[in-house]
């Protein structure tokens, strides 16, 4: 029989710990976080003045503004372009390689040490060399392939151009996720579909993906917000004055933009804001989609 | 083996090598491109891959205008202060959300949760202003102050600590150790691979960080912010951005390169349980 005095005395101390040991991360988090939220929707709604002096209340004004602003439009079409190659190809190649790394093999670890390189390495240093690589007159990949391609200063295919650095950068971390995710599936259902004469391809679409299929949707959802996000490869890349700026620049670096460099902070809030409602519609859809092809057991 | 499974080993490491080659090149041209001459570098025909001598004078030149000393230990101080004070209050608050109840925690938890679905992208204004309005700018506590609390390290730890067995907090409290005690002494060590986990994640995602740094100091700057700021000085001599990169990257690369396992089961960890 529990003594009712003990639980109640036991329920006290759990009650005073428990909100002692979450004080800190509440604070900061409430400070940091959850209120910049409602502090950031409600900039929105202003205009910052000039000077950053005195905010003066607009209402829906940079709504209307951001509706009628095709820059924007431009910015988050850019954004989809970039989120459309980056996201699918990372996941493809990672997928591929975590596959081919699944097995006993020479080598394993320095293959995995070689693709989880780019992770560590400075996004600014990254953007540095693959600029250069890039570069019309001197640079490595115009030399191999023997063209002339204006790789990131041609409107017209610059932001893939970026988007293939985001690819290279982000493989081998999906990949860990993906290696991670296969050593969960039983080594038994590959050997049944030995037996029944299943090869490596079929065993890989009716085995691996669909027992898989948890950690890819996982990687894809957060791949996709990773990917809407994307702003260091574009501010480091891009020049200011680079005629495909207007075609590659992101949401997020026009949010920079606008909020630090234009001191508008309060259009700035007003493309965040639409940011947060795009990235929620996404992941969303992507919770309904979910449904027609993850197998959970 | 049959000869199928020998030529279908090859193959796979074929690919697995080409696939390498590529994620190398970046940096083998990276290091290259730094010990040559702007006249090398720049050479159409005939194209230079290895330079005729390995020139320091591209460091030499970077090291003169980029103080990397300082930078250095900005980086270091920004990672310290950021991992030091994330793992601290996530694994306090990770024990709390994952062993104990109490009235208030189920909605305190729903904040955790909230945060880590919102862009990040939509604290950066609120903060920018509180630390201009603290007269912080500039220092070393406005790198460190977003990073002070981690909704996504409460969540890591509270995993954590809800995959200990029970029995080891009763045997703790009939030996007569009180919450503190037993949090202290039994259960955190306990967590150590996560903290740690953590602690990697922390770091390495404070190190990337370019776009915060940017915004709140122009002085007191990470290497991230500034290799960014210099690439807007020199936009064309490549030997000595090259070179720059290189010392940006070099701690990094080589700290991962020892601890490699940690460092790749710290970050997949964690972001695997996001």
């Amino acid at each position: 029989m529990a003594n009712p005095k003990k639980g109640t005395s036991q329920a006290r101390n759990e009650f005073i710990w428990g909100w002692a040991f979450i004080l800190p991360t509440m604070l900061g988090l409430i400070i940091l976080n959850i209120y910049p939220i409602f502090k950031t929707i409600y900039e929105s709604f202003f205009k910052t003045g000039d000077f950053g002096k005195g905010n003066i209340f607009i209402g829906l004004d940079n709504y209307v503004k951001l509706f009628h602003d095709a820059e924007v439009w431009q910015a988050l079409l850019n954004t989809f372009k970039y989120a459309i190659v980056e996201v699918p190809f990372s996941i493809a190649i990672a997928l591929v390689l975590a596959v081919l790394l699944n097995r006993k093999m020479k080598g394993r670890a320095v293959y995995r040490t070689i693709f989880f390189l780019p992770m560590v390495a400075a996004p600014a240093a990254i953007a540095m060399v693959w600029r250069w690589l890039f570069n019309s007159e001197f640079g490595l990949l115009n030399h191999i392939f023997h063209t002339k391609i204006n790789w990131i200063s041609d409107p017209k295919i610059a932001v893939y151009a970026i988007a293939v650095i985001g690819v290279w950068s982000i493989i081998g971390y999906n990949m860990v996720l993906f290696l991670s995710g296969l050593q969960e599936i039983p080594r038994d259902y590959y050997e049944a579909a030995s037996i029944d004469g299943a090869t490596g391809i079929k065993q890989f679409f009716h085995i691996t993906i669909p027992l898989l299929s948890p950690t890819i949707f996982f990687v894809m959802v957060t791949r996709v917000i990773g990917a809407m996000q994307v702003f260091d490869l574009i501010f480091m890349v891009m020049d200011r004055n680079s005629p495909a700026l207007y075609k590659t620049q992101s949401l997020v670096y026009l949010f920079y933009q606008n909020s630090f460099v234009q001191n508008n902070k309060g259009y700035g809030s007003t493309i965040v804001v639409l940011l947060l409602v795009v990235i929620m519609i996404m992941t969303v859809f992507q919770n309904i989609a979910q449904k027609k092809w993850v197998h959970y057991n | 083996m049959s000869a199928r499974d020998k030529a279908n080993r090859v193959l796979i490491h074929v690919i697995l090598i080409l696939v390498s080659i590529t994620m190398l090149v970046p940096f083998l041209w990276m290091i290259l491109t730094a010990f040559k001459t702007m006249t090398e570098a720049t050479s159409v025909n005939p194209f230079v891959i290895l330079p005729s001598t390995w020139r320091w004078d591209s460091f030499r030149e970077v090291s003169a205008n980029m103080d990397f000393l300082h930078l250095y230990i900005n980086t270091l101080l920004l990672i310290l202060g950021r991992v030091v004070c994330a793992v601290l209050t996530a694994t306090l608050a990770g024990y709390a959300f994952g062993r104990l109840n109490f009235r208030g925690k189920n909605l305190m938890f729903s904040l955790v949760l909230f945060q880590m679905m919102v862009p990040g992208q939509i604290f950066i204004i609120p903060q920018y202003l509180m630390v201009s309005k603290m007269g912080m700018l500039n220092t070393i506590f406005a790198l460190v102050f977003p990073g002070i609390v981690t909704a996504f390290g409460t969540f890591l730890l509270k995993q954590a600590y809800m995959g200990l067995p029970k029995d080891l907090e009763e045997a703790a409290r009939l030996d007569g150790c009180n919450i503190g005690q037993t949090f202290l002494f039994i259960m955190a060590p306990l967590t150590r691979s996560s903290m740690v986990a953590l602690g990697i994640f922390t770091a390495v995602f404070a190190y990337k960080d370019l776009m915060w740094p940017l915004i709140c100091n122009k002085d007191v700057m990470p290497l991230s912010a500034a290799l960014a700021k210099m690439q807007g000085q020199y936009t064309n001599n490549y030997p000595q951005l090259m070179a720059a990169s290189l010392l940006a990257c070099i701690p990094m690369i080589v700290l991962y390169l020892i601890f490699q396992k940690q460092f790749i089961e710290g970050i997949a960890t964690s972001g695997g349980k996001l």
